[in-house]
C-alpha cells in the first residue's frame, strides 16, 4: 500500500513543480490574507493579544481549501482520477497518497506563513519551534485528512467548488479551535507545557479518528 | 500478454470469458443499464453500438469494476466481479474517452508511473517496451501536453496495455484520430485479438469498425436489442436494429 502511495505523492510532486500552479496560488492567496488582516489589526505596531494564532490557522484553513480543490481538479480534467481507481492498488492506498502530496503542499506553505504572521504581528511564535512544528503538522494533517476525502468524493459534483468548504470548515471546527488555542499557548511568556499537550492531544486523536474513517470508507465512496 | 502485475499472489483471477449475466444499473430512478446480457471470449473483439445514452460507457464502468451492478452479475471466467475487484482490476485494462494521461508529464513518466501503480517491478522496462510498441521513443522525454490527438491516443493505449491485461475495454477510441493513427489502432487491436485477449469497445464510428469485429452487442435506452456474430454491413445493421421502423 505505502509503495502506491508513495508513487503516487511523488508524480503530484513532479506535476507540481512543472506547473507550481498550486504552490503560487496558495503561496500568494495566503500571504494576501495575512496582509489584509495585519493592514486591519495591526495599530501603532501592536496586535490584538493571540491575534497571530487565529491569523495563522484561517490563512491555512483557506489556502488549505484552495489547495485541495485544485489537487482534485487537476486529477478530474484527464480524469485521471479514475485511472487511479481502475488500478488494483487498494484504494486505501490512492486516498493516502493523496493525503500526503497534500500535506506536503501545505506545510510548505506553512513554512512560508509563520515567519511571515511572526514578523507582520510581531508574535512569539518562533519562541518554541518544536511544539509549533507539532500543534502545525497534526492540525493540518486533521485538516487534510477531512479534506481529501471530501474533495475525492465531490470530485464529480457540478457544485464542487461551493460544497467543499461548506462540507469541510464545520467539520473541522474541532482542529481549528485547538490549533489555535495550542499555538496561542505556545506565544505566551510563560510555556503551560500542560495546556499545550492537550491540545496537541486533541488534534491526535481527532486526526486518528478521521484518517481512519477516511481509510475506511473511501473503497466505498469512490466506488460509486 | 506479458508482465503480470503481482499485487494479489493468493488469488489467480485469470480468465478466458466475461459473462455479462442480467445486468442492471440505476442511476436513482433512471435507468442506465436494464436486463444486458452478452458473452466475450479469449481472442475476440465485441463492439457496443448505440446511439447516445444506450448505456454503453455504463456497460463498459460495470466491466472496469468501477461500478457495482444493481442488480445482474458480470463473471469473469467463474469469479464475479463482487468477490474480487481489485485482482480482477489487475487483468483489465481501459482506455476512456479521456486518456487517462497526466498532461505535464513525458510519455516516459506517465507509463513507468501506471506500471509501477500495476505492481511492475521493472516499469522502466515496461514502459521503454511500450513507447517502442507506439512508435514514440524519440519522443519519449517530451511532455504529454506538446503531443498530437493520435501521439496521445497511442501512448493512453499502452498505458492500459502496460500490464498486459486480459480484458481491454475501450470508450469511442477512434475519436479525434486521423486516418492513419485509426488504422494503426485498428492493426494494434487486431494483434490483441491474435495475442488471445478479449476486446470490448464502444462505439459510434460504425465505417471504422466495419470488418473488426467479432461480435456486435446493439443496445438502446440502456437494453440489449440484439447481438450479431461477425457482422457485415454494420451501418445498416445499425440502422434497421437501433431504430427500427422509426427511420426512413
Amino acid at each position: 500500500m505505502m509503495r502506491v502511495a508513495w508513487l503516487i505523492v511523488r508524480k503530484d510532486l513532479t506535476v507540481e513543480v512543472r506547473s507550481r500552479e498550486i504552490a503560487y496560488t496558495t503561496l500568494f492567496f495566503a500571504v494576501s490574507c495575512v496582509l489584509v488582516f495585519a493592514f486591519a489589526l495591526v495599530r501603532d505596531g501592536r496586535a490584538p493579544e493571540d491575534g497571530a494564532a487565529g491569523i495563522l490557522w484561517i490563512a491555512v484553513m483557506l489556502a488549505g481549501n484552495l489547495t485541495l480543490g485544485r489537487t482534485f481538479e487537476r486529477e478530474r480534467q484527464s480524469e485521471t482520477l479514475r485511472a487511479l481507481l481502475l488500478g488494483p492498488a487498494p484504494r486505501a492506498a490512492v486516498y493516502v497518497g493523496k493525503l500526503l502530496g497534500i500535506l506536503a503542499l501545505l506545510i510548505g506553505a506553512e513554512v512560508a506563513l509563520v515567519p511571515l504572521v511572526a514578523l507582520l504581528f510581531q508574535a512569539r511564535l518562533l519562541a518554541h519551534p518544536l511544539w509549533l512544528s507539532a500543534i502545525l503538522v497534526s492540525g493540518t494533517v486533521g485538516f487534510a485528512a477531512v479534506g481529501t476525502l471530501f474533495a475525492a468524493m465531490l470530485v464529480r459534483a457540478r457544485s464542487r467548488d461551493v460544497l467543499l468548504p461548506v462540507l469541510l470548515y464545520p467539520m473541522t471546527v474541532p482542529v481549528i479551535i485547538a490549533g489555535v488555542r495550542g499555538t496561542a499557548a505556545l506565544m505566551q511568556p510563560d510555556l503551560e507545557v500542560g495546556v499545550v499537550q492537550f491540545w496537541l492531544a486533541l488534534l491526535l486523536c481527532f486526526d486518528a479518528v478521521f484518517v481512519t474513517l477516511a481509510l475506511w470508507t473511501f473503497e466505498a465512496v469512490m466506488t460509486d | 500478454m506479458s508482465q503480470r502485475a503481482n499485487t494479489s499472489p493468493d488469488l489467480d483471477c485469470d480468465f478466458d470469458r466475461v459473462a455479462v449475466e442480467d445486468v442492471s444499473r440505476h442511476f436513482g430512478r433512471r435507468r442506465a443499464v436494464s436486463h444486458v446480457s452478452f458473452l466475450g471470449s479469449s481472442g475476440t473483439i465485441v463492439g457496443l453500438l448505440g446511439p447516445n445514452g444506450a448505456g454503453k460507457s455504463t456497460l463498459l464502468a460495470l466491466l472496469a469494476t468501477i461500478l457495482r451492478a444493481s442488480s445482474g452479475a458480470i463473471r469473469y471466467g467463474a469469479i464475479e466481479s463482487k468477490d474480487a475487484p481489485a485482482a480482477l482490476r489487475e487483468r483489465i485494462g481501459v482506455l476512456g474517452h479521456d486518456l487517462f494521461l497526466y498532461p505535464e508529464l513525458t510519455a516516459r513518466e506517465n507509463l513507468v508511473f501506471f506500471a509501477g501503480l500495476y505492481g511492475n517491478d521493472n516499469a522502466d522496462g515496461a514502459a521503454r517496451a511500450a513507447l517502442d510498441r507506439a512508435g514514440l521513443a524519440d519522443r519519449a522525454d517530451d511532455p504529454v501536453s506538446s503531443f498530437s490527438r493520435g501521439m496521445r491516443q497511442r501512448v493512453a493505449l499502452e498505458r492500459a496495455l502496460i500490464h498486459g491485461p486480459r480484458l481491454l475495454l475501450l470508450d469511442e477510441p477512434f475519436t479525434g484520430l486521423d486516418e492513419t493513427s485509426a488504422a494503426a489502432l485498428i492493426g494494434r487491436l487486431r494483434g490483441l485479438r491474435d495475442s488471445g485477449a478479449i476486446v470490448i469497445l464502444a462505439t459510434h464510428d460504425l465505417d471504422l469498425a466495419e470488418g473488426l469485429l467479432d461480435q456486435a452487442v446493439f443496445l438502446r435506452d440502456g437494453r440489449r436489442v440484439e447481438t450479431v456474430s461477425h457482422p457485415e454491413g454494420l451501418r445498416s445493421t445499425y440502422r434497421s436494429i437501433v431504430f427500427g421502423a422509426s427511420q426512413p
